[in-house]
This record gives C-alpha cells, sequence and structure tokens, in this order.
C-alpha cells in the first residue's frame, strides 16, 4: 500500500509539473499541503494554524481545510487533484473554514494530463471569516487530447470585512468541456474578486457563470473574463451581480477574443439593483485581436501571427 | 532614403491624398505641419503601410527599394516604425517586455529598456515591471512609445504627435528625445500642430488638403502655415478649386 501511494505521489508531481507546478512544493514540509489522485488522499502535510482532512469518497475525495482565527499562513497551502490514467472520474468535495483575521493563499493544480475521458466534478464551499483574507489561484491542465469534463462550482461566503480574491486558470492545453459555476455572498465590506482566463481549442466548450450578491453595506464584487476561443471552440460568459445592500458596488469585465472563422462567443452580463443607493458596472468585448494592438506590435518587427499571439497571451497572463 | 512618388489615396469614395510627392534625408528630422483633417496621419499610416492604406496610387521608394507592396511588418523589418498618437494598450505585456520585443531585431548598439526608459524620463524601477495597460496615464504611455522606438533603434521613426497630451514641462523631454534620434542616426517624421516643435526640425513640410505644399527651413514653412493654413480655405491648392 504505502509503495502503491508512492508510485501514485510521483506519477502525480510528475502530472503537477506538466501541469504547470512545481511539484517538490508537495514534498515541502514547511508547507500546508493535500494531493489527491483519483479518490486516494497520497499526501497531506499540517502546518500550525491549517489542518486538513481528507477521506476517500466512493469516486473521489472530501477535504475540510480550517485555517485557524488569527493565523497568518507565511507560505501558500498547495492543493493538487489529477487523475493520471486516460479515463476516470473525480468528485472533489471540499469545503474551506477561515477564521476570523486569519490570512492565508492558496495554490490548487489540477491536472489531467492524459485525459480521454476524465470527469471531474468540484464542489467547493468557502466560508472567510471577519476581516480574513484568501486568495485562490487554481491552475488546471487536461492535456492536449481535449477529453476532459470538468465541472467546478463553488460557492461562497464572506463575512463583515473578508477579502476573496479567486482566480481560475486554463490557458496550456486543451479545456474539453468545462463548466464553472461560482456564487458569493459577500457581506458588510466584504470584497469579492473572480477572476477566470481560459484559452480553448478544437472542438473545446466553455461555460462560465459567475454571480455575486452583494449583500452587505459598502461590500464590492468583480467578476473578470479573459476568454480566447480558437478553432471550433464555443465559450459562453455569464456575469452576474446583485447590489442589495446600500453604497455596494458591483464590476463585471468580459472580454473574448475570437481566433479563426468557426470559433463562437458570448457574453451575458446581468445586473440587479435591489438597493438603490447601490452601484453596478459592467462592460464587454467580444470579437477579434484588437486591430490597433496587433499592428503596434507589427511596427516592431512582429509578424501578424506572432503579434496575435503576443497580445492573447498577455491577457491570458 | 523615404520617397513618396505621386501618391494618392481614395477612402470612402474620398480622395485623402492628392498627388503628394515627398522626400526625406538621411539622419534628418522632418516635421510636418497641417491644420486638423489635412491628411497628416494618414500620410503617417500609408508610409508605415497599416491595413486600409496599402492600396495607393504612386510608389513609396525607401533606401531605393519599391516598398509600396510591402505590409507592415515587413517595412519595421526594413528600419520603418511609428509612434502613435494614441498608443494601443497591452493587458499582462509589461513595460520591459514591450521594450524588448523592438529590440529583437535593432542594431548591436541599441540601447537597453532601461537606458530607454531613462532617456524618456522615466525610472526604470518603477516602470519595467508595469504592464502596459490602462494603469498608465496618458503622458506615460506616450513616454513609453517613444522609449519603444529608441530600444528598435530605427532608421526612420514616424512621430505623430509625439507632444499632444503632454504636459509643458515635459515638451523640452519630448524634444529631447526626437534630438536623441537624430543624433543615434534615425531620421525623424514628426508629426505636430505645434510650431515651437515643429521648428526643432532641419526640414518642414506644410500639408494641406492631402498634399505638400512647401518644403524647406522651418520657421519659414512653420510661418507659411500659420499665415496661409491656420484658417484653411483650401486656398492653396489647386486640386480642391483654390488659387495657387
Amino acid at each position: 500500500m504505502t509503495t502503491g501511494r508512492s508510485e501514485q505521489l510521483e506519477a502525480l508531481a510528475a502530472a503537477y509539473e506538466a501541469g504547470g507546478g512545481h511539484a517538490a512544493t508537495l514534498f515541502d514540509r514547511s508547507s500546508a499541503s493535500l494531493s489527491v489522485s483519483g479518490n486516494a488522499v497520497i499526501g497531506s502535510n499540517e502546518i500550525p494554524g491549517v489542518h486538513i482532512e481528507g477521506t476517500a469518497l466512493p469516486n473521489g475525495v472530501r477535504a475540510i481545510i480550517t485555517v485557524d482565527p488569527g493565523a497568518v499562513v507565511p507560505r501558500p497551502v498547495h492543493l493538487c487533484f489529477g487523475v493520471v490514467p486516460e479515463e476516470g472520474v473525480q468528485e472533489i468535495v471540499s469545503e474551506y473554514r477561515i477564521g476570523d483575521g486569519a490570512r492565508v493563499a492558496f495554490v490548487a493544480h489540477c491536472t489531467f494530463p492524459n485525459a480521454l475521458r476524465v470527469r471531474h466534478v468540484m464542489n467547493a464551499r468557502m466560508h472567510i471569516g471577519k476581516r480574513a483574507e484568501m486568495t485562490y489561484s487554481e491552475t488546471h491542465f487536461h492535456g492536449d487530447r481535449g477529453g476532459a469534463e470538468v465541472l467546478p462550482a463553488l460557492k461562497v461566503f464572506l463575512d463583515e470585512g473578508g477579502v476573496l480574491k479567486n482566480e481560475f486558470r486554463l490557458t496550456r492545453g486543451t479545456v474539453g468541456r468545462l463548466q464553472a459555476e461560482y456564487d458569493a455572498e459577500v457581506g458588510r465590506d466584504a470584497v469579492c474578486e473572480f477572476y477566470a482566463k481560459v484559452y480553448g481549442k478544437m472542438e473545446d466548450r466553455i461555460v462560465v457563470r459567475e454571480s455575486i450578491f452583494l449583500n452587505g453595506e459598502n461590500a464590492r464584487g468583480l467578476a473578470k473574463s479573459r476568454i480566447v476561443s480558437s478553432d471550433r471552440c464555443q465559450s459562453e460568459v455569464i456575469g452576474e451581480v446583485v447590489g442589495n445592500a446600500p453604497f455596494s458596488r458591483g464590476h463585471i469585465d468580459c472580454v473574448e477574443i475570437l481566433k479563426g472563422a468557426h470559433a463562437r462567443a458570448s457574453a451575458v452580463p446581468r445586473l440587479v439593483v435591489v438597493d438603490d443607493r447601490a452601484k453596478l458596472t459592467h462592460e464587454a468585448a467580444i470579437g477579434s485581436v484588437d486591430k490597433k494592438q496587433v499592428e503596434t506590435l507589427m511596427a516592431r518587427g512582429l509578424g501578424e501571427d506572432e503579434a496575435v499571439d503576443v497580445v492573447v497571451r498577455g491577457m491570458l497572463r | 532614403m523615404l520617397r513618396l512618388e505621386n501618391v494618392s489615396l481614395e477612402l470612402g469614395g474620398k480622395r485623402i491624398l492628392h498627388d503628394l510627392n515627398f522626400e526625406t534625408r538621411p539622419g534628418e528630422i522632418h516635421s510636418i505641419l497641417g491644420a486638423n483633417g489635412t491628411g497628416k496621419s494618414t500620410l503617417a499610416s500609408v508610409i508605415l503601410g497599416l491595413g486600409g492604406y496599402r492600396d495607393i496610387g504612386g510608389r513609396i521608394l525607401f533606401h531605393g527599394e519599391d516598398i509600396t507592396a510591402l505590409g507592415v511588418s515587413e517595412r519595421a523589418q526594413r528600419g520603418i516604425t511609428m509612434a502613435w498618437q494614441e498608443p494601443a494598450r497591452f493587458e499582462g505585456l509589461s513595460v520591459g517586455e514591450y521594450l524588448a520585443i523592438g529590440r529583437r531585431g535593432a542594431r548591436g548598439d541599441a540601447p537597453d529598456p532601461a537606458e530607454c526608459l531613462l532617456k524618456v524620463g522615466l525610472a526604470p524601477a518603477s516602470y519595467l515591471a508595469r504592464a502596459v495597460d490602462a494603469t498608465l496615464s496618458g503622458g506615460e504611455r506616450k513616454r513609453i512609445e517613444l522609449a519603444s522606438l529608441l530600444s528598435m533603434a530605427p532608421k526612420l521613426a514616424i512621430l505623430d504627435e509625439p507632444d499632444s497630451g503632454i504636459d509643458a514641462l515635459s515638451i523640452d523631454c519630448v524634444v529631447e528625445v526626437i534630438r536623441t534620434f537624430s543624433r543615434n542616426g534615425t531620421t525623424v517624421l514628426l508629426i505636430t500642430h505645434h510650431e515651437e516643435v515643429a521648428e526643432i526640425a532641419d526640414r518642414a513640410s506644410s500639408l494641406c488638403g492631402g498634399t505638400v505644399l512647401k518644403t524647406g527651413d522651418p520657421v519659414a514653412v512653420a510661418r507659411f502655415f500659420r499665415n496661409h493654413c491656420q484658417e484653411c480655405l483650401h486656398v492653396n491648392v489647386p486640386q480642391l478649386g483654390g488659387l495657387e
């Protein structure tokens, strides 16, 4: 069993590297970490202030990560979820409990490098306590075969003065099918920022839905999406901000770039003002790469394709 | 060096440039003066070869080579570039990276990005890592555009109103940068509304109704522009029904 886990950890570490992660962080005892392959917890490390419980489910893992009130976690907590074989199902049910006044950053990698028929379902809940700050950066790598189906769903609760910056990134390899659903309930003086950066290719299908409910006075929300669709990829971004409280402020910022004649994209912003002292705004741009940006780079000597690539790669950083 | 022969351009059925003849000399600063709508920026776009400005009558020669059919990249690779009046912004691209792009095809003695920023009055430590995006002010962005051209060390730099949107105190810095281009052997085509900036040139041309009316000493051309063109009725352009 120990040998099996060791081999799994090695395979997962290799997949983690393939997905852009630094595998050494998974073995660093001074950082909290959790590594899950399929439905097995193959590595877990706690540090003072950070508690990790991982239990196996029939098709995945339930993880509860607790950060003590007032804890300032000096290094990012590393999470690695992977399915190394070509086929498989992985369901992650996770809960993040960030205590009042705590400060913590998570770096998560979800890697399915050989995916031909891999289904990854993530149901996450984050509870961010009063004046706590959390950043959560999740990078996906699904290989080059377009065989992943990834369904992340996140529900966030921010108490008074809490701050969350959440980033989802899938810019290398193919996407397969992605349906990301994010919801946040934002309390008084709290701040929620959702960022999504995805590069779709071939037959990829991308749906990103972000909803932010500004429930407390002076709550702030931002949903920012940057999607590139090439080949025959189709993408849709649905952004929603609801201003339920006085002096709450929300903004949706969506840019979708189409490369090629057969890609498709749509954006649906929805702003709902319930309290007339709330202020909500949105901006969206869909189309080809900005001509002036491309011409400027061409005037520095780049060819057109390279200029487009520089613009796109910059946007997805 | 750069020579435009009988260049004409129609856009949307309207003739924008009329049999325009124009020439620059190696290493000179050549100002183009003209009121709004006289074709200055169009002329810049034609020389650079931007899309929509390539289907011209006449021809463009650069160092004796006919470049009329070449695109923007090919012209840039031959040493022609431009600083836009309102430069593009790039999300996720740092100032250092932006300057390095121009430097790739530059001569070996081209200054590095930090030097270029210093020359335009920006501290490298504060700017090299910043994104070339909307967080920069208009004035900062224009200076970075000039730095980008310095890093490219081009043979011909078209500067489209580098002095617009720049605070008065910074005009001297822009003028010094323009002189730096010339000192480094770059020919500068300087498009400006400001006579005092135009007068730093070695020569100047006055543009009206899409054609060059007068070329010569910059002070004389600026005086001509002030007396004849600022309240322009195209009285000097026979093609438009005016008097010569």
